[in-house]
């Protein structure tokens, strides 16, 4: 299977590793990850005003690349896949925004919320599927307590998320519970990190990263994963005792192709 | 802009209808920068339905907001208050040299771990 894979702005830089695990692991389900050409950033945060519209446009040229190829698009950050499929969502709600972006493309065929975007979590859920997964563990995490932390940008606006439960989420638990690892759920799972306020109030970040990762030790964590480069950064540069990795890192490592990578 | 088009205009652009909150207070009570706010999420909801924008438009409350949409899922009336943040943010840096954040700000703002996400969601709310 081929898909249209969007990795982003920081997966090719500070997140060089989600990006790696993510395309290795999927080579080792049968998922050929297909890089749009000449992609751009997608700005990391979508902004809400109806009348903003150059903001949004690179989140519309992704997407109508993967319809133009007839695949669906998948993206691995929780930043872009919450722009982009809020983006696509306004294309298809916001009759006004998207005659105004498709104006400004002036593209042949203008572009009308046809692309299906999902999360790689979604693509192993839905595409692949938790039990064909399952299958291809070769050194199962035997029963690590791991907390899957979601954040923000994954699961929430969820009417237009629509990943999971926004408030009860187990994409990331059945993922765990795959790969032989023991989910373990904790209260703020879903609750910001601080997000880009690090850099202009590192308190801020701080009060909120913490109370993350402590509630997860407080339920038996012994290591955290997140989809997320900047949840990734908040809790580590805040000072978290346990580990936090990328949910890829551990998929690659349950696959057993982790050793064979080097960055 | 006088003060009754400002309000029009933060609510054409949010798609807002502050008239729908109907005073729970779970918007504030679920925020994550409610202690660093100055106006929190329920009252930039009053205050736009009752006209007094020329407040918010001057608080640093603005740049509190992290964009987590907690407010926004969970408000039991489909308010949305973080769009009116948005949008009132949006109508304050829209103006010649009022941005929050320059990129001269920046170097002094990084360390080498911190992810190119963060700068980039920073610029997108700061500055125009």
């Amino acid at each position: 299977m081929k898909v249209s894979y969007f990795p982003g702005c920081t997966l090719k830089n500070k997140a060089k590793v989600l990006d790696l695990y993510a395309r290795k692991s999927a080579e080792v389900l049968g998922v050929t990850l297909e890089e749009i050409d000449n992609w751009q950033c997608c700005g990391g945060v979508f902004t809400t005003a109806r009348d903003e519209v150059a903001t949004k446009l690179s989140s519309v040229r992704a997407l109508m690349a993967a319809r133009d190829s007839g695949q669906p698009l998948v993206t691995v950050c929780s930043a872009c896949h919450n722009v982009i499929k809020q983006t696509n969502n306004a294309m298809i709600s916001d009759a006004e925004f998207a005659d105004k972006a498709n104006r400004y493309l002036s593209c042949d065929s203008p572009y009308a919320g046809d692309a299906k975007v999902y999360h790689y979590l979604e693509m192993l859920r839905d595409l692949v599927g938790f039990d064909a997964l399952k299958e291809k563990v070769v050194n199962p995490l035997n029963g690590k307590k791991i907390a899957a932390y979601y954040g923000c940008l994954l699961l929430r606006p969820g009417s237009v998320m629509k990943m999971d439960d926004p408030e009860n989420p187990t994409i990331m638990e059945d993922m765990l519970r795959a790969l032989g690892g023991d989910a373990v759920i904790c209260g703020k799972r879903n609750e910001c990190c601080g997000g880009y306020i690090a850099m202009e109030s590192p308190t801020l970040a701080k009060k909120s990263s913490n109370s993350v990762v402590e509630n997860a030790i407080a339920a038996g964590a012994e290591m955290i994963i997140t989809a997320c480069p900047l949840c990734r950064y908040n809790l580590i540069k805040n000072g978290s005792p346990i580990p936090v990795v990328y949910f890829t890192e551990i998929l690659a490592e349950a696959l057993g192709i982790k050793e064979d990578i080097h960055e | 802009m006088n003060n009754k088009n400002l309000r029009e205009e933060v609510l054409r652009i949010s798609g807002v209808n502050p008239k729908k909150c109907m005073r729970c207070g779970k918007c504030s009570a679920t925020c994550p920068a409610y202690d660093e706010m100055e106006y929190h999420p329920h009252q930039f909801v009053y205050m736009v339905e009752s006209g007094d924008i020329s407040s918010l438009l001057d608080s640093e409350s603005l740049y509190r907001c992290l964009s987590c949409f907690a407010c926004i899922d969970r408000c039991p009336r489909n308010v949305e208050p973080a769009k009116l943040v948005e949008a009132i943010r949006l109508s304050k840096i829209r103006k010649q040299g009022a941005n929050h954040m320059t990129a001269n700000d920046v170097p002094a703002l990084l360390d080498e771990d911190m992810p190119q996400q963060a700068i980039v969601s920073a610029f997108r709310k700061y500055s125009k």
